[in-house]
């Protein structure tokens, strides 16, 4: 997890590989959910 | 104090760079995740302006989310980077196609059908090998080349197949026969940024960075800064990517890109290209 991670950055599992989402609730504490999978929309 | 709104519904490498320009520049920022948000349409405009900020740069991976709250923010007073009539016309090739012809801009040779039986018969037109891409999608998805009628023949079965509405919009462009790269070029407002050219990944025809391919600095000829800067002006500006190959009969623009990602041209440049974002920025809000 990088030093200045921020709530919606997307960090990969050591483990597995699988891409998670960072999110800060209001109190700052930290919680992983499984990052949204590519949309047929997303890009520049 | 200049408020600065930066939305988006993923953190990547420029939103985190663009957040921290904006500290840099002592600006009040807010950083708003679209995915946590809602928007009452009769929302107050003051109301708007204290979630959002002055300005917001939209840097929404998902280009149909992007838009729509591009749409409800102008609606509300907001001043969005990228606007709505420059992310509309941006997001759909075809639409940017018609832009740059209205301005004159040189672009690859462009037919359009809309069934399979027209697009056939403007490949007869156009001949062979030829390109077909979506007229909504980026990173190079649902890129082909169609080296022959039977190649057509079997993609455009797919197409079908998708039962997609879009995919019977065929955008076909002739295969601009150029270098293994083609260049990237960065515009923020009346400025022409960087320029960057983008290799092909190995055993791949496509220059996306997104499909592997790589970057080196591209020279910012006065040329090329000018049609750059006549392409983003012909879409109304902003802060744009413009994508051009080098054709035999000169440089071309094949897209126009509204929010674009520029990770690549900042590692092979060394612009500060969020400075520039940054700086755009406020100046838009004191306009």
């Amino acid at each position: 997890m990088p030093d200045d991670v921020i709530s919606g950055e997307i960090v990969s599992c050591p483990d597995c590989g699988l891409d998670l989402e960072v999110r800060f609730d209001e109190k700052g504490a930290l919680s992983l959910k499984p990052a949204e999978v590519e949309g047929e929309d997303w890009g520049e | 104090m200049v408020e600065i709104g930066i939305v988006y519904d993923r953190v990547r490498w420029e939103e985190k760079v663009l957040i921290e320009a904006s500290r840099k520049h002592g600006l009040n920022i807010k950083t708003i995740d679209l995915k946590d948000v809602y928007l009452n349409t009769l929302n107050e405009d003051d109301k708007i302006r204290q979630e959002f900020g002055e300005v917001v740069l939209q840097r929404c991976i998902s280009y149909f989310r992007g838009l729509h709250l591009t749409a409800l923010l102008e609606s509300m007073g907001v001043q969005v980077i990228n606007s709505f009539n420059v992310s509309l016309l941006c997001g759909n090739k075809l639409f940017t196609t018609l832009a740059l012809v209205k301005a004159k801009v040189p672009i690859p040779k462009t037919l359009v059908a809309f069934s399979e039986e027209g697009a056939l018969k403007a490949l007869d037109s156009l001949g062979y090998p030829a390109v077909l891409k979506p007229v909504i999608g980026s990173w190079g998805r649902l890129i082909a080349l169609l080296k022959d009628k039977e190649t057509a023949q079997a993609l455009f079965e797919f197409r079908e197949e998708m039962h997609n509405a879009l995919m019977q919009i065929y955008y076909l462009q002739e295969y601009v026969k150029r270098p293994p790269r083609d260049i990237r070029v960065l515009t923020v407002g009346d400025e022409v940024v960087a320029a960057a050219y983008r290799y092909s990944a190995e055993h791949d025809w496509r220059t996306n960075v997104a499909r592997g391919g790589k970057t080196e600095p591209c020279p910012l000829t006065d040329d090329l800064a000018d049609l750059a800067l006549k392409s983003s002006k012909a879409v109304g500006g902003g802060v744009l990517a413009v994508d051009c190959m080098e054709s035999p009969d000169g440089i071309v623009v094949h897209e126009v890109n509204n929010t674009p990602e520029f990770k690549g041209l900042y590692s092979a440049t060394g612009v500060d290209i969020p400075e520039k974002i940054i700086s755009y920025a406020i100046r838009v809000v004191k306009r």
